[in-house]
Order: C-alpha cells, then structure tokens, then sequence
C-alpha cells in the first residue's frame, strides 16, 4: 500500500508542490546546544525534515589501535530513527546508512583541525527524526554546527544544500518525492571561506551544461545556508547579552 | 570531566543525604522532576511524543504497518516495542544493536503496555489468520540523565494517545486505503513509578548520579484503576517485603497526577 | 597607524570569518591562510597591536604547564593513576609524586591514599602533544579533595568567575562564606560551613558563565547572591 504519486511536481506557473519557486530553500530552523550531554550539539529542522547531531570529543581514541599518533580520528555516524519515514526502517544500519556515513565524514574533514590533537577521536552522531529528501545535506550542515558548539577549532563551517533536475527543470533543495520521482538529484557541501567543495554525489542523467549549472545553484545554495549557521552560532549569546544589559 | 565514573564525594553526599531523607538536589523523596510532555513532534510516525524528564529526554514514534498475526492469537494485532540508547544521548552508548539495557527498557514498557491491555489489539485484525494491524512502539532516547524507563513508558502512552489509523477497505481479499484516520482504540493509561534504593531509602524518579550510587531500583506500572499491572526490580541489591509494599502505594498516587498530564482530562 | 579590520572590537565571529589580512599576526583560535586570517572558533574579536585573536565562548581545556586543575582519577595504573583533567588527554599522576619516594609495589597501597573517583587538585609539570599531561601534588593546597561541592564550568569562562584582579571571586568568597578554588581546567571546588552556602556559590558559579560575555556582571551577580542570602535563615553564620 504505497501513497499516491502526485500528478505534477511543478506547475505550469513554476511553482513546485510544496509552494516554492525553482531557487528557493525549505523553511529552515536551527539551533544549537540542545543536548545536556553532548559536547555539542544542534538541531535543524528544513521544511519536513528533522535532524539531530550531537558531537563527543575530543577525547581518548577507543579501541586504541584505531587511534593515529599524528591526528584526530573523526568518525560520523549518521542513523535513521524507524518513524522517521513513511514505512518503518529497522534501526541496524542499512548499507545506506553506511555509505552515508562515510560521505558525510569526508565532507567534514576538511575543516577540522585534526591535526591538533593526536591520538584522540572526535565522534559525531546524527539521528534523522523526520526524512523529507536531502537528508544528508542537512546532517552536514547540523553536524558542522554541533562541532563549532563543541568548540572543536575549525576551518571554517561546513555547508550542503542539493540541486536537481526535476520535470526538466533545474532546482534547488529536492524534497523526498522530488528527489524519486525526479531526473537527477546533486547533494553538494562547500567551505565558504575557502571556495572549497567538499561534497559531491550525483545520481541520474544530466547534460555537462546541466551539471555545471546545478552545481552552481548548489553553492549559491550554501551560501545561503552558511548564513543561516552562522546566525545560529551567534544567536545564542546575542540572546543573553541582549537580555542583561538592558 | 565527562568519564561516567562517579565523584566519590558526591557519591558520599548523596548516600548521607538518602539516610536523612533529603536529597543532593532538593526534592523531596517522593518527588519526581519536572515532566513537560509535548505530542505529535515527528510527522512520519503515525503518533509521536516527546517527553522531558528532568534532563532526561525520550522520543517515542509509532508506526502501524499489515503483517502476520502470531499463530496463537490469528486474531489480534500486534504490539512490538522497541527501544533505542543511540549514541547522542550519553557518553557510555556506543553504537551497535540493543544491549541488555535496552532490551529491558523496551520489554518494561512493553509490559506496561500488555498487561493493561492498554491497546485493543482485538480490534486489528483485518483478516483473521493472515493481515492483522502491527503497532511499532519505538522509543528514542535523546538525552540521559537517569530514570529512562518512567520517561519512556509516559512517552510510549503519550505517542499511542497521539496515534492515528488509516482507514482501509477491504474488496476481493486486496487491502486499500481510504481517506480519512481513526485514533488508535486506546482503553487503559498505563504509568510506570521508578524508585532508587540508597542506604535503605526509597526514592522516586532517580536521577542520573543517584542511578550510579543505588544498590538496586525498583519499578511498578499502574493503571487506570489503580491495578498494578507491571514491576521490575533491577540492580546487584535487595528490596524488603515492606519496602516493596511502600513503593506500590505511592507509586499508585504518584502515577495519577502523571496520567493525567498525558490523558488531559 | 591603523590597520584595516573587518570586524568591530569583541564582535561575535564563527569558524571561517575573515578577521584580517595579511599585516597582522595570527593569535589565539585564529589561522592564517594564502596571508588571510580566518577565527577558529565561535567568540570574540580582538585586535591588539598587529595581533588578531579570538576568546573563544566555549573551548575544552587544553593542558598548560603551570596550570592548577581539578580532576578526577579515573584509572589505577602500575605506579601512577590517570586522572580525568577535561581535556582531550587524561593527566598522570605518578605514585612516585604522591608518596614523595620511589614507588614500592610490594608495599604501597595505591587505592588507599587516591582511589577511583577521587578528585584531586594538582599542577601540570609537564605536557607536549606527544604525551599525556604529567601532574604533581607536591606543591601546598594541592592533593585530595575530601569534602565539599564541584561545579564544572566551560574553561575560557574561569577568567570571568576570577575577574579583574580577582574582584569577582573575592566577592564570591565573602558573600558565600566558602573556600573557592578555581582550577584553569574549568573545574571548581567549593568548601563552605553548609551545604546551602555551597549551593549558593554553584549557583552564582552558573550565572557567571552563563553571562560571562556581558558587561556589568560583578554588580548583577553580588545582587544576586545577597537577594538569594536573604530568603534563607543561616544559622551556621553564628560561630
């Protein structure tokens, strides 16, 4: 028993079914330090999806024949809650999960300062809530942000945001159905201060022309994003010196 | 200093404290922490809640799926529950399938659950012997800070409050929705009262440090009409007969002023 | 002369903003790169000279040798314990430093004078990135810590709970009636005449970190701690 597929996905006015135009993010809302525990931490959620990441360390590397005597291990763990989606999803992970995992550490990577702390391992763990398509950009974005609330020295913020082909035309940030019923999805991560591209998958068929211009639109997307993280960070204490030194 | 081994001096404030009924953080023995209880957070599940104990939170979804009925009930639905400690939510959670920790944390609340007869799971049965209604009760724990087992059980009733059924119809043995939902048939409001023992005290809803200093806890699910309906000791240590029996009581009035914030009238 | 800048002075900043260029140098949680200056971490600016640094809002502690800190032993080895500092690496502490002679293994009851969960308060004598922090107790005021309350705080905010020429620990101290000792890794020991005159400094010690970022603190937090004071009969002030 499966939902019925939309008629179109785009109007003929250009606009797409959940309201947007062609070049417009989800509703997006972020926020960080929300787990007692963690070393840091941040929640976001954009449009129907709801993520949270939550980072430990750094701290002694365990087992200690994964630690390296010259760095940081970073490891990002990115699991899926069973009700975040329309039918169950065990909680063993899947090979996606897995695969997932990986990209997401590696679009990472590169802004950590791991080289500042040998022989300790820095863990991340992203937990979807809600799943609504470009999941894996924003576990990017939210993770980025819970190392900086870690207070983990970094780089620079790490943002991700897809482009994709859908009824022939380009657009940004694909919801779920979007992205499976769509021609081609392009999820993207990208370092602003460093114009560095740290992110990149592709399924589907696009043009060399498409390409360019979808990864294009894919970092004008972070920019937007990586405005949004940085207010996020410092909202928080804006917040406070707002409120007492009134 | 996150390592989860114990402060001594604490541990010592807390034990003295327990035998002058007072506690590290002030309440009261028979005081549980502040409950906020908010539902329908996650919209994929058919029902959801999140509950906040304290600093201890617990996401609870559920999801209904068709499936086989168990071939000694052939008609009535299943209740499965499932409990999560991901790795966020504490430094001592690693990842991996559920350990013995979460393993009992899922079968207590699942208890709760049954032997209150809390879901109707008579009434899902689609097709006796062949499609029945699955309940999925997964619970998310987001952040420990002690007593997972009453912030999951109130979560777990919250979210089955929350839930809501597709309707379907059934033409030439093919099962098909039909718009519109119906709340999942729920007849009894199980909740479930955790104690810590310290230095001979009891003491309601432990929280993380009295957790690492008890010699044992013990936990009883009430329902509706006062019947308990489910008990767990846990721990290396022992309860007295009187002990057992002064937990059983306040957590039957203790459990009521909980019921009512999840069932709202 | 001055330099261009592209922030105001203590400015919030994030990973990765431009602080300067090229003329400056590159001071605490900054980086250079291809001659531009990026902050690190989430915190402040400053401009000192042609220096460009960050106070970082919220960092973990990082051992410096000199440092007094708070921590809690979490293992027993052969002949030294490992104590948990806050910091990416745990703090030796060798049996050697505590007993003040070699150590013999026939006859000296390790568990006995430091067991696990103990806290202690110690100096870092030596520390590199190569290996874990060495700690000592052989100086006054440092060893076990036997009684009293420990609030973990974030690090770069202990500057603020000392203040300026200790203004606002002094006050602390003598609105609270308690011992307040500060350890540089975030960790501090409270030791007062009851467990409501402790409770009073924690709680103190928590709004100066929450606000550590504002102006006009001391003032708000001493207000504070007497408008708490007077709801509260304290009978352990006649001695």
């Amino acid at each position: 028993m499966s939902q019925k597929k939309p008629e179109k996905l785009i109007d003929k006015d250009g606009v797409r079914l959940d309201g947007r135009g062609f070049n417009e993010l989800r509703p997006t809302k972020i926020e960080v330090g929300v787990l007692a525990n963690a070393d840091g931490s941040a929640y976001i959620e954009q449009g129907k999806n709801k993520i949270l990441a939550a980072v430990y360390g750094p701290k002694e590397a365990h087992p200690k024949h994964l630690a390296m005597p010259d760095r940081a291990l970073l490891r990002c763990r990115y699991h899926m809650a069973p009700f975040s989606v329309e039918e169950r999803k065990s909680p063993a992970p899947s090979r996606r999960d897995i695969e997932l995992s990986k990209v997401i550490t590696e679009a990472l990577e590169p802004a950590v300062f791991v080289e500042y702390y040998p022989r300790t391992s820095i863990d991340t763990f992203i937990e979807i809530l809600q799943a609504d398509g470009g999941t894996r950009c924003a576990s990017i974005t939210v993770a980025s942000l819970a190392l900086a609330d870690a207070g983990i020295p970094m780089r620079g913020l790490v943002a991700a945001c897809a482009a994709g082909k859908v009824e022939g035309r380009l657009v940004l940030d694909l919801t779920d159905v979007e992205d499976k019923e769509g021609e081609a999805d392009l999820p993207l991560a990208w370092m602003p201060n460093l114009n560095a591209i740290t992110l990149l998958q592709m399924d589907g068929s696009l043009t060399i022309d498409e390409f360019e211009q979808a990864v294009n639109m894919a970092v004008e997307g972070c920019k937007q994003v990586s405005e949004l993280q940085k207010e996020t960070l410092k909202a928080k204490y804006v917040a406070v010196k707002e409120e007492v030194e009134e | 200093m996150k390592s989860p081994i114990m402060i001594r001096v604490k541990q010592k404030q807390i034990a003295q404290l327990a035998s002058l009924g007072k506690r590290l953080d002030g309440r009261g023995l028979n005081d549980h922490r502040k409950v906020q209880l908010e539902v329908g957070v996650v919209g994929r599940a058919e029902g959801s809640a999140r509950v906040r104990l304290g600093k201890t939170e617990v996401m609870v979804g559920t999801k209904i799926e068709l499936g086989e009925p168990f071939s000694d009930v052939p008609d009535h639905g299943v209740l499965t529950v499932n409990a999560e400690l991901v790795p966020l939510a504490s430094p001592t959670f690693e990842p991996g399938p559920p350990r013995e920790e979460a393993i009992e944390l899922a079968r207590v609340v699942d208890r709760g659950i049954r032997e209150s007869k809390a879901i109707a799971l008579e009434d899902l049965c689609v097709e006796p012997g062949k499609k029945v209604f699955i309940v999925f009760v997964d619970v998310y724990v987001l952040n420990h800070d002690g007593n997972l087992i009453d912030a999951s059980a109130l979560a777990a009733l919250a979210a089955l409050l929350n839930t809501k059924m597709f309707n379907y119809e059934v033409k030439e043995g093919e099962i098909s929705k039909k718009p519109g939902y119906t709340p999942l048939p729920i007849k009894n409001y199980p909740v479930a009262m955790t104690f810590a023992k310290i230095n001979d005290r009891l003491m309601l809803d432990p929280w993380l440090e009295e957790e690492q200093v008890m010699d044992a806890r013990l936990t009883i699910t009430t329902d509706k009409d006062g019947k308990i309906c489910a008990v767990q000791k846990g721990g290396n240590g022992h309860f007295t007969t009187q002990q057992v029996l002064e937990a059983a009581k306040i957590a039957k009035d203790k459990a009521e002023e909980l019921r009512k914030l999840v069932v709202k009238g | 002369m001055n330099l261009p800048v592209f922030y105001e002075k203590r400015d919030i900043v994030t990973p990765g903003d431009l602080l300067a260029d090229d003329d400056y140098e590159t001071g605490e949680n900054t980086y250079k790169e291809d001659g531009k200056i990026y902050a690190t971490r989430v915190g402040l600016v400053e401009y000192e000279g042609h220096r460009v640094f960050v106070v970082a809002l919220k960092a973990f502690y990082v051992p410096s040798v000199g440092d007094m800190v708070i921590g809690k032993i979490i293992e027993l080895g052969l002949g030294s314990w490992l104590v948990d500092i806050g910091a990416p690496y745990p703090g030796v502490l060798r049996a050697s430093d505590v007993f003040n002679r070699p150590f013999r293994p026939q006859r000296d009851d390790m568990p006995h004078v430091l067991d696990v969960g103990d806290m202690v308060k110690a100096k870092i004598v030596a520390y590199d990135r190569t290996r874990a922090p060495l700690l000592t107790v052989r100086e006054p005021d440092l060893g076990k810590i036997e009684r009293g309350q420990i609030v973990e705080v974030t690090p770069t905010k202990i500057p603020r709970i000392i203040g300026r020429k200790g203004s606002m620990i002094t006050m602390l101290k003598q609105e609270t009636n308690c011992q307040i000792t500060v350890g540089q890794n975030g960790v501090v020991h409270v030791r007062g005449r009851s467990p409501e005159d402790e409770q009073l400094a924690v709680i103190a010690i928590h709004k100066i970190e929450e606000e550590a970022h504002t102006s006009g603190l001391t003032d708000r937090v001493t207000q504070m701690v007497r408008k708490e004071k007077g709801g509260v009969v304290n009978v352990s002030k006649e001695a």
